[in-house]
């Protein structure tokens, strides 16, 4: 396989794995804790550096998800001790992150690890850092990573459909039938926190949180199905990659940017032309109300 | 027996005690309506009891048993506004969620559910409506599917919190019916209410709660304009307009 269909696997990996797991975070009004997540993961990653003193997959992997269940915690523990939910995530990402920036200066010149590669990600050089195993190479590490945790996110989902399902719309209700929902709370965290480290590499803190958040918002306007949105989302991802890398290589510009852009794109486009809740819709149906009335 | 006894209930919000110190019983197969101004902590109390917040103190007996090993005979029908219906998904999906305890987890809901949610559904008038989205139902029929859910989990118990809020003629018909159904099967009701004209025609057995307790028991002997004056304080002129129970 060439150096650009592997750019364009991971994109396509990083928008499937994100939109589908993000948009759950939706549904839980909980899109911001996306953000937060996806800064303090940088502290696990730099956290398992210390600990592996590599910058190896599973490690990188625990240490993320051990932060960002941990953050999820925090937010979650301050919200109730009476602080606006809002506050909340913003007093624990930023601690954790900064954190992170901190502890990342004690690495210094180690590894290929600094503060702008966290932030942005650099997708362009995925491709080079190969798994070898005894000599030889089988594609890119990221790819590896993201497949794992698409695959994983895919089991749980499965698995854990109804649970899901029952306590996102009705939390109260579904602990009182008896749905672990704390248990699937964290499941859900922890599903967020791995495949924002698994998409870290290629696309960055910030950027991440575009793919997580805004295909399910496309989706959300275009579908009124659980199952539906939770693939339309994964789609609007692997597509938002796909032209993202078209226009990035079109312009000569910023890769993961113009993927991020994409989204917003794409976004847009549900916003005005979707069939059942586009602007473009609303507005005709009422100057039919009008017409009639 | 007693299907539920609550004893030294307490609540607190922010510092500001929401129940106090609240304890009764309500005896199986009655049909009780919790009665109360605005802020008198009915809701709190369905919900504490059925440990869906946090209490201070106090612990709840479902026939004699400690309420965590008897959750599966409970039955809920939450206020309508406290989900959120734009949730992608349409009504029969809903009422199998009633279904979760029966169908277990990793499994999927068979025919046989989908048969038992629909026949709820049915219950409730709603059969029609069955695959539609649930932002497209009338608030009226979004409180039948809540009905049929609760239908859908065949307890033995049910709390209903404000049922009668905001909806049309024949949704309270339904209600109405379904309470009754409950009651000819020896099934205890407690319902959250708040309109005190109609309470002696739907309930057998009342709760006067004002954040204590003021008084428990067979509607005849407690919903007294006594006890009213003693639950709502001064607001007593409107109670004698709107309640028979005026010249007792």
């Amino acid at each position: 396989m060439n150096y650009t269909l592997w750019i364009i696997l991971t994109g396509c990996l990083v928008g499937v794995t994100c939109g589908m797991s993000g948009v759950l975070l939706m549904l839980k009004k909980m899109s911001m804790i996306a953000d937060a997540i996806s800064h303090t993961v940088l502290l696990g990653i730099v956290g398992a550096f210390f600990v592996s003193q590599s910058l190896n997959g599973l490690p990188m992997l625990i240490g993320a998800a051990v932060v960002g269940l941990a953050t999820a915690f925090f937010v979650e523990s301050l919200h109730r001790s009476g602080i606006q939910s809002d506050a909340a995530i913003g007093v624990v990402f930023t601690s954790l992150f900064a954190l992170g920036v901190v502890l990342i200066s004690f690495i210094g010149d180690q590894v290929h690890l600094d503060t702008k590669h966290a932030l942005m990600g650099e997708i362009a050089f995925v491709p080079w850092d190969t798994l070898q195993i005894k000599g030889e190479s089988y594609g890119p590490v990221a790819v590896w990573m993201l497949g794992t945790v698409l695959v994983l996110n895919l089991i749980l989902i499965a698995v854990f459909y109804k649970e899901i399902k029952i306590s996102t719309f009705d939390p109260q209700y579904a602990k009182l039938i008896g749905v672990p929902v704390a248990f699937v709370h964290y499941l859900l965290m922890g599903m967020v926190s791995l495949s924002t480290v698994a998409s870290f590499d290629s696309v960055g803190a910030i950027l991440v949180v575009a793919m997580l958040i805004v295909p399910g918002a496309t989706a959300y306007l275009l579908t009124d199905r659980f199952i539906t949105l939770l693939l339309i989302s994964g789609v609007v991802g692997i597509l938002s990659a796909m032209i993202g890398y078209g226009a990035a290589v079109y312009w000569n510009v910023s890769i993961a940017g113009a993927m991020a852009s994409a989204t917003g794109l794409l976004f847009l486009a549900a916003f005005l032309f979707s069939p059942k809740h586009g602007w473009l819709m609303k507005k005709a149906k009422q100057r039919r109300l009008a017409a009639n009335s | 027996m007693d299907a539920i006894t609550v004893s030294g209930m307490t609540v607190v919000y922010d510092k500001q005690p929401a129940l106090e110190n609240v304890s009764f019983s309500i005896p199986e197969g009655s049909l009780t309506g919790v009665i109360g101004p605005n802020g008198a902590g009915k809701s709190t109390l369905i919900k504490a009891a059925l440990q869906l917040i946090p209490v201070r103190s106090g612990t709840v007996e479902v026939f004699d048993q400690p309420y965590k090993n008897q959750k599966q005979l409970i039955g809920y029908v939450p206020q309508r506004s406290e989900v959120d219906w734009d949730f992608p998904t349409n009504a029969l999906d809903i009422v199998l969620m009633g279904r979760y305890r029966q169908i277990g987890w990793f499994k999927r809901a068979n025919n046989k559910d989908i048969k038992w949610a629909r026949a709820c559904l049915e219950k409730v008038g709603m059969e029609g409506f069955a695959k539609r989205q649930i932002s497209q139902l009338s608030g009226g029929q979004q409180q039948r599917v809540f009905l049929a859910r609760a239908l859908a989990q065949d307890a033995s118990i049910y709390f209903m919190d404000e049922p009668f809020a905001g909806v049309d003629a024949a949704t309270e018909k339904a209600i109405i019916q379904l309470m009754k159904n409950w009651k000819r099967q020896g099934k205890t009701v407690l319902v959250v209410h708040h309109d005190l004209s109609t309470v002696e025609d739907y309930f057998d057995h009342v709760l006067l709660l004002n954040k204590r307790p003021v008084d428990c028991g067979p509607t005849q002997s407690v919903f007294t304009i006594d006890n009213l004056e003693k639950t709502y304080g001064g607001s007593i002129a409107f109670l004698q307009k709107t309640t028979p129970a005026g010249g007792r």
